[in-house]
Parts: structure tokens; sequence; C-alpha cells
């Protein structure tokens, strides 16, 4: 098991912590967000549903946009844009 | 998907089905396993609303470090106050199975090591327990060599003599010389710290201190004292700083951006109530654990006076005698008595099983004061406190079924390590203070115990550097992956 966080385009990433538990996709999901330029935005898949709540609220405090969220196959995929 | 969801509905069926069917065989054999079938179903009843609401003590302190998001803390904030009042109605009317703690610093440094704990770990004692029944394989590991086994490990062994003052060992020698405790359960470090140090302690119960049983005089101090001024005043004095620190510059920038100018206190008050309603699931949770906690108080208490007892150790007695179960040596301490808080509790039942199992192996454990004189060690068919935390991970797997949530998750590379190291510091962290973030910190404080509040200081520290730790760790790995950017 090993975290990605990869580009995979222009102003786009992904980040991929399937199999962590909490507090790793939250602290990954901000980091990312850190990293990243305001208007990007980053693919987040996890498969741990208490850090969906801690990401979501963390995306509204900051001012972040949560685009879109789904669950497929156990998976969550969450597509952020950074604010 | 339809399939899945058939599936995850027919085993929550299954789950239910199986625990009324345990609970009805218990009935069926002995009337006094009342108690012990009401210790299943409050956990069952805990854990679901643990998995709904999400409820787990270390995301507190954590997410707010970690991410800046209050919505645990103050989840557990709200939980605190209902449950104080709950509490202080019980205690008015004598149906409070509540009783403090010994109050010392060492509430403090043990708080401070689960909190360093369960930041590692991912998850609290009690969110460990729920976040098993949701399939995460790294809170087993955290629960089973930590709480468990760690925990049975640490109060038989003397390696931590060294550690111990001299007065300390005086201490404990004069009350063994007196004849309690018995000098044949004196065999560890942690004999030594309970009979020559944690017994020395006072314990405080804000009630029943001379200043406050005078001032409020009748039933009134138990609402005034332990509710108000143990719980509810420092709680909303914490819900505000957390507003204050981690809320108020983005609400009011917001606020400001919606009004199109000044904003004033009646937008921070707005504030302060979006923060607490900004996570309904959490905070509705945060209302229904209170209530239900208080409620666990009352039926168990009611247990206790129908039985005629106030220990499920003595109903083990009572059955043995009539030839209904044969209890073997050492299952009730020497005092008669097994592990019954007559609450909710999570880390002690878990030290049994712990020990239960170690012995297995040939080690006696029954020769300390933790399991010889204070606990027992009873056969885990018929504890009745490890009951209550099966309940917890069958009734979180229950709602995690029904929700489609429930994954088997094992754990991989470096989660052995967080789940073992924090599942090992929990259960140390929760032996000196006779508790965890439940038994210490939770039922403390809402009883008017000011002990809690010293715990979760320590919960809080611990947890600031279980962060800080984790923050390093990811910030590596995350300029490793950018390397190729």
């Amino acid at each position: 098991m090993a975290m990605k966080f990869e580009k995979t385009g222009e102003g786009t990433y992904m980040l991929d912590v399937c199999g962590y538990v909490c507090p790793h996709p939250q602290i990954y999901c901000k980091k990312s967000l850190e990293k990243m330029s305001e208007g990007d935005v980053v693919e987040v898949i996890l498969d741990n549903p208490s850090s969906v709540e801690t990401i979501m609220q963390m995306c509204d405090q900051v001012g972040h946009d949560v685009l879109d969220k789904k669950t497929e196959g156990g998976k969550i995929h969450m597509k952020i844009k950074k604010g | 998907m339809e399939n899945e969801e058939k599936k995850n509905k027919m085993w929550a069926f299954l789950i239910t089905g199986a625990l009324i069917l345990i609970s009805f065989m218990y009935y069926k054999a002995n009337v006094f396993y009342m108690y012990l079938i009401a210790y299943i179903w409050f956990g069952f009843t805990y854990g679901m609303m643990l998995q709904y609401g999400r409820f787990c003590f270390a995301s507190a302190s954590r997410d707010l470090f970690a991410a800046g998001v209050p919505r645990m803390a103050v989840g557990v904030l709200v939980a605190l106050m209902f449950f104080s009042i709950i509490q202080a109605t019980l205690a008015s009317t004598n149906m409070s199975t509540f009783h403090a703690a010994p109050f010392g610093i060492h509430t403090l440094i043990a708080g401070l090591i689960f909190g360093m704990g369960m930041v590692l770990a991912g998850g609290c004692a009690s969110g460990s327990l729920y976040k098993i029944g949701e399939g995460n394989m790294t809170s087993a590991v955290a629960a089973f060599f930590g709480l468990c086994i760690g925990q049975a490990v640490f109060v038989d062994v003397n390696w931590f003599n060294p550690l111990i003052p001299q007065s300390w060992v005086d201490s404990a020698a004069r009350k063994v010389a007196s004849g309690f405790p018995p000098a044949d359960k004196m065999s560890s470090s942690f004999d030594t710290y309970l009979a020559g140090y944690v017994w020395d302690k006072p314990s405080i119960q804000l009630s029943h201190e001379k200043v406050f049983s005078e001032a409020f005089p009748g039933v009134a101090k138990y609402f005034v004292a332990d509710a108000l001024i143990n719980a509810i005043i420092p709680a909303t004095v914490l819900l505000v700083v957390i507003y204050y620190f981690f809320m108020r510059k983005g609400f009011i920038k917001k606020r400001a951006k919606q009004k199109g100018g000044q904003t004033g206190f009646g937008d921070h008050v707005a504030g302060v109530w979006n923060m607490i309603t900004a996570s309904k699931r959490t905070t509705i949770m945060g209302v229904i654990i209170g209530i239900v906690a208080g409620l666990h108080i009352l039926v168990m208490k009611g247990m206790q006076i129908r039985f005629g007892v106030n220990n499920f150790g003595q109903l083990l007695t009572r059955m043995d005698k009539a030839g209904d179960i044969t209890l073997k040596a050492g299952e009730v301490s020497v005092k008669g008595t097994i592990f019954d808080p007559g609450y909710w509790y999570i880390t002690s039942q878990e030290g049994q099983l712990g020990a239960w199992v170690l012995e297995k192996f040939g080690w006696n454990m029954r020769d300390n004061i933790f399991f010889g004189v204070n606990n027992g060690l009873p056969e885990p068919v018929r504890n009745p406190a490890l009951w209550m935390s099966i309940g917890i991970i069958f009734g979180a797997m229950v709602m995690a079924r029904l929700s489609n949530e429930f994954k088997f998750k094992m754990p991989k590379g470096e989660l052995w390590v967080w789940g073992l190291v924090g599942g090992i510091l929990m259960g140390w962290g929760s032996r000196p203070s006779l508790g965890c973030n439940i038994g210490a910190f939770f039922i403390r404080i809402a009883g008017g115990d000011p002990s809690g509040w010293l715990y979760g200081v320590g919960m809080i520290g611990g947890a600031f550097i279980g962060v800080k730790f984790f923050n390093w760790w990811s910030e590596r790995k995350m300029a490793k992956e950018m390397e190729s950017f």
C-alpha cells in the first residue's frame, strides 16, 4: 500500500489514499491542496468513510469547492477545486 | 450494486438475530444474566450511534489540529453537556452508579500517552471498536495487541520498578502489613503504583465538596456543582474558544460578504450556532449518546436494586452456589467482585480479555491487584463489560452494513506499525488513570469529577504531538511523490 499523488494534466491532480484509515486521508488531502494553485482540481480516491465528513467540512471552511462526490465499488471519489 | 445492498441488509439482520438469540439463551440459562444482556444491548446501541455519528474522541482533537475541523470536538462537548444533566438527575434520585477517581498528576500524564496513541492508531478506545465494526482491521490490531494484550501485560510486569519512588514502596508495604491488599497480590510495578500512590490520592466530586454542598443544599448541588460548574460551563467556554481559533475568521468573512458590510456580536453568536449545527449527524448523535449513556446508568442501577447486589460478581457467586455455573478460582476477585462499572466503559474489560488470552499461554495473571483484587478475571462468556464491547462492534457493524459502508480492510505496510504502537500507547495510557477517553474523560466530567478535565488536557496534548508527528511524516512522503512534477 502506498499513497499516490500525481499530476494528471495542466492544473489537475490525483490523490489515491485507498487502504489508509484516519487521520491519513484528511492529512494527505489537506497537504495536496496546500501544494496546488488556486483553481486547480484534485481527484481524491479513498475508502475510509469517516474521513469524507472531515474533508467536506475542511473544504467548506477553507473555501474549496467539492465539485463531485460519488461511491464506486467501495471507493469514494471526490473532485475538489482549490479556492 | 443492488446485490451488495441486499447482502449488507442480510448481514445486518443476521447479526442482530444472532445477538437476540444469544440474549435469549442467556435468559433461559439464568434470569441473573439479564444483567449481562442489558450490557450487550447498550453496547449495541452505542455501536450504532458511534458509527452513524462517526463519533470518535481521537477525531475531536486530531481533526482540529490536523485539518482545522471542529465537527467532532463540538459533538463530544454537546454529548458531555447532555450527559451531565442526566447524570445529575440520576444522582439526585440516588440512581447513579458513578464514582469519582483518585485525583493527581498521574491522570494528566496518562492522558498524554493515551492521546498520542489514539492519533497513531487512528481511533480512540471506543472509536477503535466501532471502526472494527466497519471492517477496519488496523483498529482491530490496536484493540487486540494494545488495549487487550498491552494493558494486561502493563498491570502484571515489574519493568517499571526503577521509576517507582521509595515513598510509594513504603506506603504499599504499610498497607500490606495491615492486611490489605493481600501480599500474594503484590507482584507488579502497577501494584505498587496503585497501593502506594493512587490509593493515597483524594477523590473529588464537586457535589460532595463542603463548599458546594453547603452553598447548594439538597439535590441542587448535583445540577449546579456537578453538571453546570464541572461540565456545562467549561464545555461552553471550550466551544467559544474553538469557534474563536478555528471558525471565526472564515465565518465572519463569509458573513461580511453576504451582508456587504460590518459584522457584530450577533454574527459571532450565529457563528457559534453555525459551528454546532454544521454537522447535524454528529451533533444529534452527541445529544442522543448523552441521553443513552444516562439511561444506561439508570438501567444498571435498577438491575442492582432488583437483584439486591452492587456488582455482577455477586450474581456469579450466587449462580455458582446454586450449581448453575462452576466458577474457577480467581474468576471473581478476593472481594467477590468482577469488573462491572455500571456505565459506559471500554478499556478494563479489554485488559481482562488480554489477560485471559495470556493465561492460555501459561502466564499467571491473577497475582496482581488489578485482576486479583479489583476486577477479577471471569471467563469471557460471563464478563458483562466485555459483552458491552462486543455489542459496540456488532452495533457498529449493523449500522455500517445498513448504510453500505462496511469494508473489510486488512492493515498494510505502515498501518501495522501505527496500529500496534498506537494501541499499546492507548493501553498503557488508560491504566494509570484507571480509564480511557470514556471512563477517565467523558464519564468523569459529566459526573462532577474534575480529574476528567485533567485527563482531557493530557489527551489533547498527546493528540497535538501525534498530529505534529504525522504532519512531519506525510510531508516527507508528499515531497517524494512530487519529485517527478
